[in-house]
């Protein structure tokens, strides 16, 4: 994962509470067995809709998201992240984010800032007032500047850390592989294993088409 | 100080405790894969060199894009083809079990782990999936993860979290009749929001949980998420034990003695804290069903569309107005007369037997509404065969409702399950987003007791509403 500093980009500010996930990506794109090639997918309902933001020539190139509380809620699908990476944002401003959306954020290094909602309203207004204006966001400094204004925003110390050290969780956590191993060696013995495979034999069904 | 139920659980799964601001490493018992969201996770594997550690703790299914109809033919639409091959494919490379389209335990996730006896009490379960709060029902600590993290688990059999805030949610009295799990979750969500469980798990509690059957319980976990929670559990007792006593994977002999004997350990005790409560009394709970587009936006039955103009929130005014437009409403128009195109029962919010049987009991000996479609998908293969031999199938196509194989189907419309624009449909489903359940689709999320009198009736109805939809019905409206 490439490291994060700081970020200056074009602010996009976008008016709306509880944008979901199934907003930011509908489950028709969802379809892809890649990890790329989804900035087409981003707000694809919206996209079709002329007034949309970013079919505004000033925020096309946007890369930094303003957006209203709740944002990321729904469904678990990192799509979404990889969305908004794909089409070029690099940060997304919340006042309030949906736990999950959040995690998979982190994980792919797409910074979310917690930003009060009071100041979301003053970088909207901002933004508004000259399209196509840029943001610099200090992961460092934890602040979100606009001009001449400057808001702190928040976000989880580890995160901060682990997106400023550009570093793969799967990687950290293998270097306690050796705890994991004890930790197995407690597991009560009725905790369910998958296999060997064992099934309800009251109804007997001849698979319609056997596995490939 | 005592301890909740959720802090028990994240300690008895403690493999490390994190130092300095660290997530500490929860391990996890159970992982369930589908195909949407795992294919560049076992990619991800493949490039960096590793290997599944935990194939016997891991299962998958093919759920979100399989058709249901021709399932004995090849899936028409390629890339749903091709989603579910890369499952098929990364199931037999890696050694996971896979219950494949057509295999008796085919279907939605949520539905297949619980009817197997893979979910069970005093579990952490994983799944790439939101709705997997499901299983918390069993008193569990079940939780949907992003694709990064289905990796991670599938490298690990671990992951690194920071713990959640505990929120419990005291259900008081006694639900009337009429009422289900579906209007009391929906009920909860209008109430705190659907951002208002963020960073919690939520312990549903009270005497009103506690007579809920197993199946009822799952519905109320299921949406816990709508809520904005990572999870939601209740904590197990006799009825927990019954269900799953038998299953194929239950504990037998000594084992399950133990099991039950730590079983029994997990309830919150008396003089714990939690960090936020919220009480509810089902007594006052009518059928409940959603206007807008989150669940949040849910009203009784009885309610009429909100009027914006009197809600004193800006964001709260703007999103009631947004759906509005999007919904086709006016406001102040009953929610009793709004005609509904189609009725969707099924998903892994109302997709279990005890949820057909309820809306075949309405439905039976009635007439179809002429102009409204239903559509019954099971939540899996195994619940469709057990209606089917409980003859519950014959109920639904008498009646003229489309009977149909096991999925996601119209919950989500990856499947060729999907309203039309302006569509307007009655769901036991969980989320009534803009387009979810096809592009410019409407959907008003309901109990599976007011999608069988909504069938009937044509309109909005509880099965309260229907001496009167007989009448209506013979006079051909």
């Amino acid at each position: 994962m490439e490291k994060f500093t700081t970020h200056t980009g074009i602010g996009v500010p976008l008016r709306r509470s509880n944008v979901d996930t199934d907003q930011i990506i509908p489950a028709v794109y969802l379809k892809r067995v890649t990890r790329t090639g989804f900035e087409d997918a981003l707000f694809a309902a919206w996209r079709g809709d002329e007034s949309f933001i970013l079919n505004q020539d000033e925020y096309k190139a946007g890369s930094v998201l303003v957006a209203g509380p709740d944002f990321g809620t729904g469904s678990s699908r990192e799509h979404a992240v990889w969305a908004l990476k794909d089409y070029g944002f690099k940060v997304v401003l919340a006042s309030r984010f949906a736990d999950i959306f959040r995690g998979n954020s982190g994980k792919q290094g797409l910074v979310t800032g917690i930003v009060s909602q009071e100041n979301i309203e003053l970088i909207w207004k901002l933004l508004e007032t000259e399209p196509g204006k840029e943001i610099t966001v200090s992961l460092e400094d934890r602040t979100v500047t606009v001009g001449e204004l400057t808001v702190p925003f928040e976000i989880d110390d580890y995160v901060r850390w682990r997106l400023m050290e550009g570093l793969d969780d799967i990687g950290l956590t293998l270097q306690n592989e050796a705890d994991i191993t004890a930790f197995e060696a407690t597991r009560d013995a009725w905790r369910p294993k998958t296999l060997p495979a064992k099934t309800d034999e009251k109804f007997v069904v001849e698979a319609a088409r056997p596995a490939q | 100080m005592g301890t909740t139920l959720a802090e028990k659980l994240w300690a008895d799964h403690l493999v490390r405790k994190g130092e300095d601001g660290a997530p500490d490493l929860i391990y996890i018992d159970l992982h369930m894969c589908h195909e949407v969201t795992s294919p560049q996770a076992f990619e991800g594997l493949r490039l960096a060199g590793r290997q599944v550690r935990r194939p016997d703790l891991t299962i998958a299914t093919e759920d979100h894009n399989t058709p249901t109809l021709d399932i004995d033919k090849p899936i028409a639409d390629l890339t749903s083809r091709t989603q579910v091959d890369t499952l098929r494919n990364n199931a037999k490379e890696f050694g996971i079990r896979i219950h494949s389209l057509g295999d008796a335990d085919q279907g939605i996730v949520h539905v297949v782990g619980p009817q197997l006896g893979l979910t069970m009490p005093g579990m952490t379960v994983v799944c790439g999936d939101s709705h997997t709060s499901t299983h918390g029902a069993f008193g569990s600590l079940a939780f949907g993860i992003g694709t990064s993290e289905v990796e991670h688990v599938l490298a690990t059999q671990t992951l690194p979290l920071k713990p959640f805030k505990t929120m419990a949610i005291n259900v008081d009295g006694e639900l009337p009749e009429g009422s289900t799990a579906k209007d009391i979750i929906l009920a909860i969500i209008a109430k705190i929001g659907t951002g208002g469980g963020q960073g919690y798990v939520l312990e549903y509690r009270g005497e009103a949980i506690r007579k809920l059957s197993m199946e009822a319980r799952m519905t109320i976990c299921n949406m816990s998420i709508e809520a904005g929670a990572r999870a939601g559990m209740i904590a197990p007792d006799e009825t927990t034990f019954e269900y799953v006593k038998g299953r194929p994977h239950a504990p037998e002999g000594a084992d399950w003695d133990a099991a039950v004997d730590y079983w029994r350990t997990l309830t919150t005790d008396d003089d714990a804290v939690f960090d936020t409560e919220v009480t509810l009394n089902a007594a006052d709970l009518e059928p409940f069903v959603t206007w807008g587009t989150n669940p949040g936006q849910g009203l009784p039955l009885s309610a009429t569309v909100p009027n914006p103009a009197e809600i004193a929130d800006a964001d709260e005014r703007e999103a009631a107005a947004n759906a509005i437009k999007y919904m086709g409403l006016t406001p102040g128009q009953p929610l009793r007369d709004l005609a509904i195109d189609t009725v969707f029962l099924g998903s892994c919010t109302n997709g279990r037997i005890e949820d057909l049987r309820a809306a075949a009991e309405i439905i039976q000996g009635r007439t179809k509404a002429p102009h409204t479609r239903m559509l019954v998908v099971p939540g899996s293969a195994r619940v469709r065969l057990q209606a089917e031999q409980e003859g519950l199938d014959k109920v639904f196509i008498e009646f003229g409702a489309e009977w149909r194989n096991a999925g996601c189907s119209m919950c989500l419309g990856m499947n060729p399950d999907q309203l039309k624009p302006e569509e307007r449909s009655a769901s036991t489903s969980n989320r009534n987003f803009e387009g979810r359940q096809g592009k410019g689709g409407r959907t008003h999320l309901v109990s599976p007791l007011v999608a069988a009198a909504t069938a009937i009736r044509g309109t909005l109805s509880s099965p309260a509403d229907l001496a009167d939809a007989d009448v209506l019905v013979g006079a051909g409206a």
